[in-house]
């Protein structure tokens, strides 16, 4: 048995119980989910994909005879059929996918009250204090979702959840991984330090720049470098290494407010101007506006990033000395951001505008003596349009600006949004 | 060749909010009563496809598969064998 059943003493002297934590990961989810539903799929090699013509055409995963020719996930569907001929690419069914998101977490609501789930496929679980060691109730858990959904999943089982997820990511398909604190020395280590949660690719360069490549390398490393390369994520890298990290599993119910709302949108063609900007940005403001009313919430930070054609992506963002909500104000300061900061140089691909440092729209506010009587009007408009809209469809009031260029502002954001449950603040051990 | 036959099914409601399928009306409108039901589990169909909660049930001597999918009903369909030259 490799899991360690000991408890620990802590630096202060009392004993703190060894936590019991698992992660469970669905393997290539979309495609595991599309060759469950259509067994004639089973033996072909299958990408989920995007919608080509609405320049969507990205493979979003992919099943394992796939990932055999060499697919990468956000890979153009065209260069996915160039390297493996017979693909067969099934548009996305996301209604579908929630179901079986939902039902794998049923299945692991059984076993613990205490599911943090990451993204639709992704979860994990603290069995601490549960019966039974936690490296059995994770081989129940892969074997029913395998029998009960036809679907795979991964397990890691740790004593915290940096190292759960890296057991999770460790042995797949359908596999356990157990990291205990006897073993993660020889196991985890020796990992490339971009498996570990939080080092995408800048971070990673920047740590390789100091010859720091392995989990190893960052663990052994001095926290006073890590701390000069990268603020106050180096400390929590090296402590996470070390399997120091002491981030509680937060159910679903209990996780924080909502810290910023936002809508972004892949143009069915590139926007080259201002004009064709607003369009889109109108969309966009629609929908934020009406999410930050739904949920009683007021935002002073206004938040732009667009993407041009070669994929380069430029953020903007502004702080406002007053708190916003309606679509009107939404949409005039992203069109101030846009004029004011960005360059127009190369041509659009995709627009995203978002609202943060959020509060709720019941805290008391100075109001603009000269603003007062449009803010009602505005306040009062947006009230009935929204109303409209819950009961006639997201389509049935629009503005008229957007009948302008009706392919632009083509997709309802609102009803195609969805909210996918994240959370991880990161906290660990000083 | 699709496995996956829709049927529409005649159950029973309990008062715990399970349900148990009484008879099963096959695509030719042929009404099989379920004879015993033997065993009910959530269960993913591996010739068919889906999953849902499957019924193990015994109709005319014969062991089936019967699922219930969210709220529609379904049977894995049998392949006929095949003749020999």
């Amino acid at each position: 048995m490799l899991y360690s059943k000991t408890n620990k003493c802590s630096a202060r002297g009392g004993v703190r119980v060894e936590r019991k934590i698992l992660h469970v990961d669905c393997n290539k989810f979309y495609a595991s989910v599309e060759c469950s539903r259509r067994p004639e799929l089973r033996d072909k090699p299958v990408a989920v994909g995007g919608d080509e013509a609405a320049r969507h055409g990205i493979v979003l995963t992919k099943n394992e005879i796939a990932s055999r020719y060499g697919l990468v996930t956000g890979e153009p569907l065209w260069s996915a059929r160039q390297k493996c001929p017979g693909l067969v690419v099934v548009p996305p069914d996301f209604p579908t996918y929630s179901r079986y998101s939902g039902m794998v977490r049923d299945i692991l609501a059984q076993y613990t009250d205490r599911v943090e789930p990451f993204g639709l496929d992704e979860a994990w679980l603290d069995l601490t204090g549960c019966a039974g060691e936690a490296e059995d109730t994770a081989h129940t858990i892969r074997c029913r979702i395998k029998e009960e959904l036809g679907i795979t999943v991964s397990v890691g089982v740790s004593f915290n959840k940096t190292f759960a997820k890296l057991g999770s990511d460790y042995k797949k398909p359908d596999a356990v991984t157990v990291f205990s604190r006897e073993n993660y020395r020889q196991l985890v280590w020796p990992l490339p330090v971009q498996d570990m949660l939080y080092v995408g690719r800048s971070t990673a360069q920047k740590l390789q720049s100091r010859y720091l490549y392995t989990i190893g390398d960052v663990a052994c490393a001095s926290p006073a470098l890590l701390s000069a390369l990268l603020g106050k994520w180096g400390p929590m890298l090296h402590a996470m290494a070390n399997g120091r990290d002491r981030q509680p599993v937060i159910p679903i119910d209990q996780a924080a407010g909502v810290q910023s709302v936002s809508n972004g949108m892949t143009t069915p063609r590139d926007v080259t101007d201002e004009q064709e900007a607003h369009v889109v940005l109108c969309v966009l403001a629609e929908s934020v506006g009406r999410r930050l009313r739904e949920q009683h919430l007021v935002g002073k930070t206004v938040e732009l990033q667009v993407r041009d054609n070669t994929l380069v992506t430029h953020g903007y963002r502004m702080t406002l000395d007053h708190y916003i909500q309606s679509t009107e104000d939404i949409l005039r300061e992203g069109l101030a951001l846009l004029r004011q900061k960005h360059h127009w140089g190369k041509p659009l691909r995709s627009l995203t505008l978002g609202v943060s440092g959020l509060e709720s729209d019941t805290m008391p506010c100075q109001l603009d003596m000269l603003d007062s009587t449009d803010r009602e009007k505005r306040e009062t408009l947006d009230k009935t349009v929204d109303a409209l809209k819950k009961r006639f469809g997201d389509s049935c009031v629009r503005r008229a600006v957007v009948l302008e260029d009706p392919e632009l502002a083509g997709l309802s954001l609102y009803e195609t949004h969805t909210v996918h449950p994240t959370g991880f603040s990161g906290k660990v051990e000083p | 060749m699709d496995c996956k036959v829709y049927v529409e099914v005649t159950a029973s409601f309990l008062p715990d909010g399970g349900v148990m399928p009484l008879a099963v009306r096959w695509e030719d409108g042929t009404l099989y009563q379920v004879d015993r039901v033997l065993d009910v589990r959530p269960a993913a169909s591996l010739k068919a496809g889906g999953c849902g909660i499957r019924y193990t049930c015994r109709i005319r001597g014969q062991q089936t598969y019967l699922f219930l999918d969210a709220d529609r009903w379904f049977v894995e369909k049998k392949e006929k064998p095949a003749h020999r030259a």
